[in-house]
C-alpha cells in the first residue's frame, strides 16, 4: 500500500504540473482557453528579453508578445514568459510548450523549410559584428588573422564567422560557450581576443562588462541576421495573427499613433488609423480576434519606436541607433504591409 | 506469480480443481504476457506520436544530415577536420576528444587516488591528515561546481598570450599552456621497433625467472632488468639512428602561440576537476581494498620471514587488487560519463560538439541524442564484460 | 620479608605528553620526519593565505561593492544576493511557503534520524507520501488561497532541494519495483529489468537531461506538453530509479535465505512475503546506500543549470554576471561549495554512522 501510494503521489503531481491543452482546435482557441499566451524568450539578452530584479520580463522581443497578447485577450500582461536556451526554442515550440518564439531567431532557408516552423516577421535587422578590446588598435575584421573567437554555440553566428574565416583565408580558432554571457565574460577575462555574435546583443553584453570603454566593435558586419517572431507551421490563422501584430506596431509608427495620444487618434479621420484602431467593420474577422486589436497593441505595448526607444534604443542603455530598423520612409528597411 | 513457490506447488497445480489463476505457472505466463502486452502499447503509443509529430510539424529524420557539411569550427581535434568536414566528423572529432580526456583522467586520478588512499592510512598523523581532509572536502562538492572553480576562478586568472609564464620552453597563459611538439623524422621507426623488442623481451625473461625460481628457488631481479631494458634498448636505438627527433617550439605571431603544441585550458579545467574527483572516490576504494586483507596474512608473511618490500608486493597488493578492481572499474566508467560535464566549459567532447552544436545546426533531436547514449552505453556495455570476466578470473583464484 | 611491588616507574618522557605523541605520530623514523617537515610548511604557506583571503582581511558589511577593499574575499556579495540564492525569483511575500516547506522537511527528517523517537513507521509513512502533497500545495500554490507560483519563478537552492528530494522520493517505489524484477524467476520480467537499469545506469545524466528537455515532447500527443521542471523531474526520476534499484537489490541479497523460507512455509503469497517479511527488513539495511545515492543525486543536481533551470549553481552564476558584482565569482563559488559539502558531509557521515550501527545486527553475512 506504501508503495501504491507514493505512485499516486508522483502521478498526481505529474498531472498537477502537466497542462494538458487541447491545441489540435488550434492555437488561437487553446490560448483564449488557457487566458494566457505562452513565450518562448531567452534567459536573459538585454535589450531584447531579460527579467528586472522583481522578475518582470523587458524588451523589444518581450513586447512583440506582449502585443499578440493584447491583440488575442486584450490584456498584454496576459503573457508566461518560458526562458530557453537556443538548443531548446525550436523543440519547444513544435511541441506546443510555448504558442510564440520571440527570441533573437534568425530567419534562414533551412529553419523556414526544415524545423516546421514559420517566421512571422522581422522584429529587428542585425548584422554579425566583432567586439575586441580596444589597445589592440585592430581597425578591421581581416586583421584577426589566427586570432581565438569566443561564440555562442548553436547559433548562425558560429556558421557565418567560419564561412567568412574560410572565403577570407584567415586562421582563427574558435572557443565554443553554452550561453552568450559565457561567451562575453570569457571574452572579458582575456580567453579570446575577440567576440562574436549579433550586434545588437553585443552592445547589450557589453555593458556587462567590467570596463564597457575599453571595448570596441569592428567596422564589419560579416553577415545579414534578420530576427523575428516564429510560430508553428500549419496554423495559418495564427500565424496570420502574429504576423499582424507586429505589423500593426510598425504602422502605428509609421501613422504617428502613440500610446500617449491613441485614445484622441481615435476620432482622428485618417481612414488607415481608422482601419489600425478598429474603426472599419470587418478587418479582424479573418483572425478570429477583437475588432478592437490593433487599438489594444498601441494602447497597451506602444508601437515600434516606442518599443525600440526603450528597450533598445536611446531611452536605454544599449543606445543603439535605428539605423536599419528605421522606417522605409526614414531611410531604414521597416515597411509594413497596408492594413486594408 | 510467486516464482518461489512454483517448484513447491508444481505438483499440486496438476490437480485438475486448480483454477488456472491460481497456477503460478500459467499466472506467470499471463503477468508476463500482460507486461509485454503494455510495454509494447507504450512503446507503440512513444513511436506513433513521435513520427506523427516528426511528419506534421515537417522536421527532417533520418541520418542522411551525417554526410553533409558541418560548417563550424571546433578548438581541438586530434584527426584532421576543417569547417568544410561533414556532421559524421564532428562525431568522431567529438568521440576523441571524449576518450583523450578521459584516458588523461583516468591516468592521473588513479595516481593520485592510490597515493591518497596509502596516505590515509600512513603512521604519520600529518600525512594522514591532511589526504583525509582531501578526500572529505572534494568528495562532497559538485564535480560541475568544481569544474567551474578551475575555469573561471583559476584558470582565468592566468596572464593573456604576451605576458606568459615561461619555463623549458613552455609558455603558460589564459590560452593553455603551450609547448615545444615532438617532431618525428625519418628513421624514427627504428626506435619504436627497439620498444617492441624490448616489451618482448621483458615478457620473456620475466616468464623464464619465474620458472628458474620455481625450479631452483633463485630469484632474478627481473623487474630492475625489464626496466633497463624498457629505456637502454630505445635509447640505444634513438643514439644509434642519428637522434632523428626535433622540437617545434611554439613561437607568438600576432594573437596567439603558433606552432608546439597547446594545452587548451577547458582541457585543463576538466582534466584537473576530474581527476580530483574521481581521485576521493579511487581514494577511498583503495584505503577500503587494503584495509580488506586480513591482518593474519601480515603475520604469516613476517612469519616466512618475507622484507616488507616484498609482503607488499607479493601479499598484500595482489589481494588488494581483487578488492580493488571492481569498484575502480566503475569509477572509471563514472569518470567517462562525467567527462560529458565539458560541455559546461566549452571543451569541445562528444556531447558539447554533437549534442551541443550539431544537434543545434540540424535540429534532429533523436537522431542526435540516440548517437551519444549509445557511445556511452556501449563503453558501459563493454565495461560491465570486463569486470564479469575479472571476477570469473578471480574468483578461481579463490581457495 | 615483606615483599612490596614498587611503584611502576613512570614512561620515559620522551613517549608520552606532547613530545610522545609527535615522536610517535609525526616523527617516527627518517621519512615520516622529512614529510611532516615538507607536508607542514607546505600546509602553512598555502593554508595561511587562505584562510587570510576568506576571514582576516575579507569584507563581511555593506550593501555595494565599493564597500569591500579588495585585499580579502568580499561576503558583501554573498550576502547581498543571499535571498536570491536561496529561494530564486519566488515572489518575496511568499518566501515564508518555502521556508514553512524546509522547516516540515527537516523536522520530518530529524524526527526518522533521531533513534530515541517513537512511530518511526508512520513518520516516514508521512515525510515520503503526505508530505510531497503539502510541499506541493505549498510550493506552487492555487489552493486554499495561496498565490499560484510559476514553476520558472523557482531557483536557487529551494530548486535544488525540490530537485533532489522528488527525485529520491519518486524513485523509491521504481526502484523497489525494478529491484524485485530484477530477483524474479519470471524471464521476461527479469531481462526487461535488466535492460532498464543497464540502460539508464550506463548513460550520463546530461545526456538524459538533454533528451528530457529535446526529446520528450516529441514523444507524447499533441497538446500534452510538460512543464521544463517536471520534465526535468521525469528525466532524474527514470535516471535515479536505475540507480536505486540496484541499492534495493543490495538490500534484498543481504536478507537471509532463511527469511524467505520461512515465509515461503507460512503459505504467504509473493507480495504478501515481500510486504510484510522481506522489505521492512531490507528497507533497514538499505538506508545508508539510499543516503548515499541521495548525495549523488544532490550533487548532480547542478547539472540542470545546462538546460537552463536556475538551481543554487546557476542563481549565482547568473548574479556574478551582475555588472555591478563582477569579479566576485570566486566568493560565490566558495560559497555555493561550502552548502554542498555541508549538506552532503553531514550526509555522509550520518550514513557512515548507520552503517557501523547496523553492521552488528547482521554480522553473519
Amino acid at each position: 500500500m506504501f508503495k501504491k501510494s507514493l505512485l499516486a503521489t508522483a502521478t498526481t503531481l505529474s498531472i498537477a504540473l502537466a497542462s494538458t491543452t487541447a491545441f489540435a482546435a488550434g492555437t488561437l482557441d487553446s490560448v483564449k482557453e488557457r487566458g494566457h499566451l505562452q513565450c518562448g524568450v531567452t534567459s536573459g539578452v538585454p535589450g531584447f528579453s531579460v527579467p528586472d530584479d522583481k522578475g518582470n520580463w523587458k524588451g523589444l522581443d518581450v513586447d512583440v508578445c506582449r502585443a499578440v497578447a493584447a491583440a488575442v485577450l486584450g490584456d498584454a500582461s496576459k503573457v508566461k514568459y518560458i526562458p530557453l536556451t537556443a538548443k531548446e526554442r525550436f523543440t519547444a515550440l513544435a511541441s506546443g510548450e510555448i504558442d510564440v518564439l520571440s527570441r533573437v531567431t534568425t530567419w534562414t532557408l533551412s529553419r523556414d523549410t526544415q524545423l516546421g516552423i514559420n517566421f512571422a516577421g522581422v522584429t529587428y535587422y542585425d548584422g554579425q559584428g566583432f567586439l575586441v578590446k580596444k589597445d589592440l588598435g585592430l581597425k578591421s575584421v581581416k586583421e584577426l588573422d589566427g586570432a581565438t573567437i569566443c561564440v555562442q554555440s548553436g547559433t548562425t553566428t558560429e556558421l557565418n564567422m567560419a564561412d567568412y574565416f574560410r572565403t577570407h583565408g584567415l586562421q582563427h580558432t574558435p572557443v565554443v560557450f553554452d550561453t552568450n554571457e559565457q561567451a562575453a565574460t570569457s571574452f572579458d577575462t582575456g580567453r579570446c581576443d575577440a567576440f562574436t555574435t549579433d550586434l545588437s546583443q553585443a552592445y547589450g553584453l557589453r555593458t556587462r562588462m567590467s570596463n564597457p570603454d575599453s571595448v570596441v566593435a569592428l567596422p564589419e558586419v560579416i553577415s545579414k541576421e534578420p530576427l523575428g517572431p516564429v510560430v508553428r507551421q500549419g496554423d495559418d490563422q495564427w500565424f496570420n495573427i502574429v504576423k499582424w501584430s507586429l505589423n500593426a506596431m510598425i504602422t502605428a509608427e509609421e501613422l504617428g499613433v502613440t500610446s500617449a495620444n491613441v485614445d484622441q487618434k481615435k476620432s482622428d479621420n485618417n481612414p488607415n488609423v481608422q482601419r489600425l484602431l478598429g474603426g472599419s467593420e470587418g478587418l479582424a474577422k479573418g483572425m478570429g480576434i477583437g475588432e478592437d486589436w490593433g487599438y489594444q497593441i498601441v494602447k497597451q505595448v506602444g508601437n515600434y519606436g516606442e518599443s525600440f526607444d526603450r528597450n533598445v534604443g536611446m531611452g536605454s542603455p544599449l543606445k543603439i541607433d535605428r539605423g536599419l530598423n528605421a522606417q522605409w520612409n526614414q531611410g531604414g528597411l521597416l515597411y509594413s504591409p497596408p492594413i486594408r | 506469480m510467486p516464482p518461489d513457490l512454483q517448484k513447491d506447488k508444481g505438483a499440486a497445480s496438476s490437480a485438475p480443481e486448480v483454477k488456472f489463476w491460481n497456477d503460478p505457472g500459467k499466472r506467470a505466463l499471463l503477468f508476463q504476457g500482460l507486461l509485454v502486452a503494455a510495454i509494447l502499447l507504450f512503446a507503440w503509443f512513444i513511436i506513433s506520436n513521435t513520427l506523427n509529430n516528426l511528419e506534421q510539424r515537417g522536421i527532417t529524420t533520418g541520418f542522411s544530415f551525417l554526410s553533409e557539411t558541418a560548417g563550424f569550427g571546433i578548438p581541438m581535434s586530434l584527426i584532421e577536420y576543417s569547417e568544410a568536414s561533414s556532421y559524421g566528423r564532428t562525431f568522431v572529432v567529438g568521440l576523441l576528444n571524449t576518450i583523450l580526456v578521459s584516458v588523461l583522467g583516468i591516468i592521473a586520478a588513479t595516481i593520485l587516488g592510490f597515493i591518497m588512499g596509502i596516505a590515509r592510512l600512513s603512521d604519520n598523523w600529518l600525512v594522514a591528515k591532511l589526504s583525509s581532509l582531501y578526500i572529505e572536502i572534494f568528495r562532497n562538492i559538485p564535480l560541475l561546481l568544481q569544474i567551474f572553480f578551475w575555469y573561471f576562478a583559476v584558470l582565468r586568472t592566468l596572464p593573456s598570450p604576451r605576458q606568459s609564464i615561461e619555463f623549458l620552453g613552455s609558455y603558460l597563459n589564459i590560452r593553455g599552456l603551450s609547448m615545444p611538439a615532438p617532431v618525428l623524422e625519418d628513421g624514427f621507426g627504428l626506435v619504436g621497433i627497439a620498444l617492441v623488442i624490448a616489451v618482448v623481451a621483458s615478457v620473456l625473461l620475466s616468464r623464464w625467472g619465474h620458472k628458474r625460481q620455481d625450479e631452483t628457488g633463485q630469484i632474478l631481479p627481473t623487474g630492475w632488468i625489464s626496466f633497463g631494458l624498457i629505456i637502454g634498448l630505445p635509447l640505444l636505438a634513438f643514439f644509434a639512428a642519428g637522434m632523428p627527433l626535433s622540437l617545434d617550439h611554439p613561437e607568438l605571431r600576432g594573437f596567439n602561440f603558433r606552432g608546439g603544441m597547446t594545452l587548451l585550458p577547458e582541457l585543463v579545467a576538466l582534466w584537473l576537476a576530474l581527476t580530483i574527483y574521481t581521485g576521493t572516490f579511487i581514494a577511498e576504494t583503495v584505503r577500503a581494498g587494503i584495509l580488506a586483507v586480513p591482518h593474519g596474512q601480515l603475520e604469516a608473511a613476517s612469519a616466512l620471514g618475507l622484507p616488507k618490500t616484498r609482503t607488499l608486493r607479493l601479499i598484500i597488493i595482489p589481494q588488494a587488487m581483487r578488492v580493488i578492481i571492481p569498484p575502480l572499474t566503475s569509477q572509471y566508467l563514472n569518470l567517462t560519463k562525467n567527462s560529458s560535464l565539458a560541455t559546461a566549459i566549452g571543451y569541445p567532447d562528444l556531447v558539447a560538439v554533437f549534442a551541443g552544436t550539431t544537434l543545434n545546426q540540424t535540429g534532429q533531436a533523436i537522431e542526435v541524442i540516440t548517437m551519444t547514449m549509445a557511445v556511452y552505453l556501449t563503453l558501459s556495455i563493454l565495461t560491465s564484460i570486463f569486470m564479469n570476466w575479472y571476477n570469473k578470473r578471480m574468483s578461481l583464484v579463490e581457495r | 620479608m615483606k615483599y612490596e611491588t614498587q611503584k611502576a616507574l613512570p614512561p620515559p618522557a620522551s613517549t608520552i605528553g606532547v613530545l610522545g605523541w609527535m615522536r610517535k605520530h609525526l616523527f617516527k623514523g627518517p621519512g615520516s620526519s622529512i614529510a611532516t617537515l615538507v607536508l607542514g610548511y607546505l600546509a602553512v604557506i598555502w593554508l595561511w593565505p587562505l584562510i587570510d583571503w576568506a576571514f582576516i582581511s575579507a569584507d563581511w558589511l555593506g550593501t555595494t561593492r565599493q564597500d569591500c577593499s579588495g585585499d580579502g574575499a568580499c561576503w558583501v556579495f554573498i550576502n547581498q544576493r543571499l535571498d536570491q540564492f536561496l529561494y530564486g525569483f519566488y515572489p518575496e511575500a511568499e518566501t515564508w511557503r518555502l521556508d514553512l516547506s524546509f522547516v516540515i522537511l527537516m523536522a520530518c527528517i530529524g524526527w526518522l534520524v533521531i533513534p530515541r523517537l517513537p512511530a518511526k513507521g508512520p513518520m516516514a509513512v508521512f515525510t515520503l507520501v503526505i508530505f510531497p502533497f503539502i510541499a506541493f500545495v505549498l510550493l506552487s500554490g492555487g489552493f486554499f488561497g495561496l498565490e499560484p507560483v510559476d514553476t520558472h519563478k523557482w531557483g536557487g537552492l529551494s530548486l535544488t532541494l525540490v530537485l533532489a528530494v522528488v527525485g529520491i522520493v519518486a524513485a523509491l517505489p521504481f526502484g523497489v519495483l525494478l529491484a524485485l524484477g530484477r530477483r524474479s524467476h519470471m524471464p521476461i520480467v527479469r531481462s526487461l529489468s535488466v535492460i532498464y537499469i543497464e540502460i539508464w545506469r550506463g548513460v550520463p545524466l546530461i545526456t538524459v537531461l538533454f533528451m528530457a528537455s529535446v526529446m520528450l515532447p516529441l514523444f507524447f500527443p499533441e497538446g500534452m506538453d510538460f512543464d521544463k521542471l517536471l520534465r526535468a523531474l521525469i528525466g532524474i526520476t527514470m535516471f535515479q530509479s536505475a540507480y536505486m534499484a540496484e541499492v534495493v537489490r543490495g538490500g534484498l541479497q543481504a536478507i537471509p535465505r532463511g527469511q524467505y523460507e520461512a515465509a515461503d512455509a507460512l503459505g504467504l503469497g509473493y507480495w504478501q512475503k515481500m510486504v510484510m517479511i522481506i522489505l521492512p527488513q531490507a528497507l533497514k539495511l538499505m538506508i545508508p546506500g539510499i543516503v548515499n545515492t541521495f548525495i549523488a543525486l544532490f550533487k548532480d543536481t547542478s547539472l540542470v543549470l545546462i538546460i537552463g533551470l536556475f538551481d543554487l549553481l546557476a542563481i549565482m552564476q547568473a548574479a556574478a554576471n551582475d555588472p555591478n558584482w563582477i569579479g566576485f565569482a570566486t566568493e560565490g563559488y566558495v560559497f555555493v561549495a561550502l552548502v554542498f559539502w555541508v549538506f552532503c558531509f553531514s550526509m555522509s557521515r550520518y550514513s557512515q554512522h548507520l552503517e557501523k550501527r547496523l553492521h552488528t545486527g547482521h554480522g553473519a553475512r
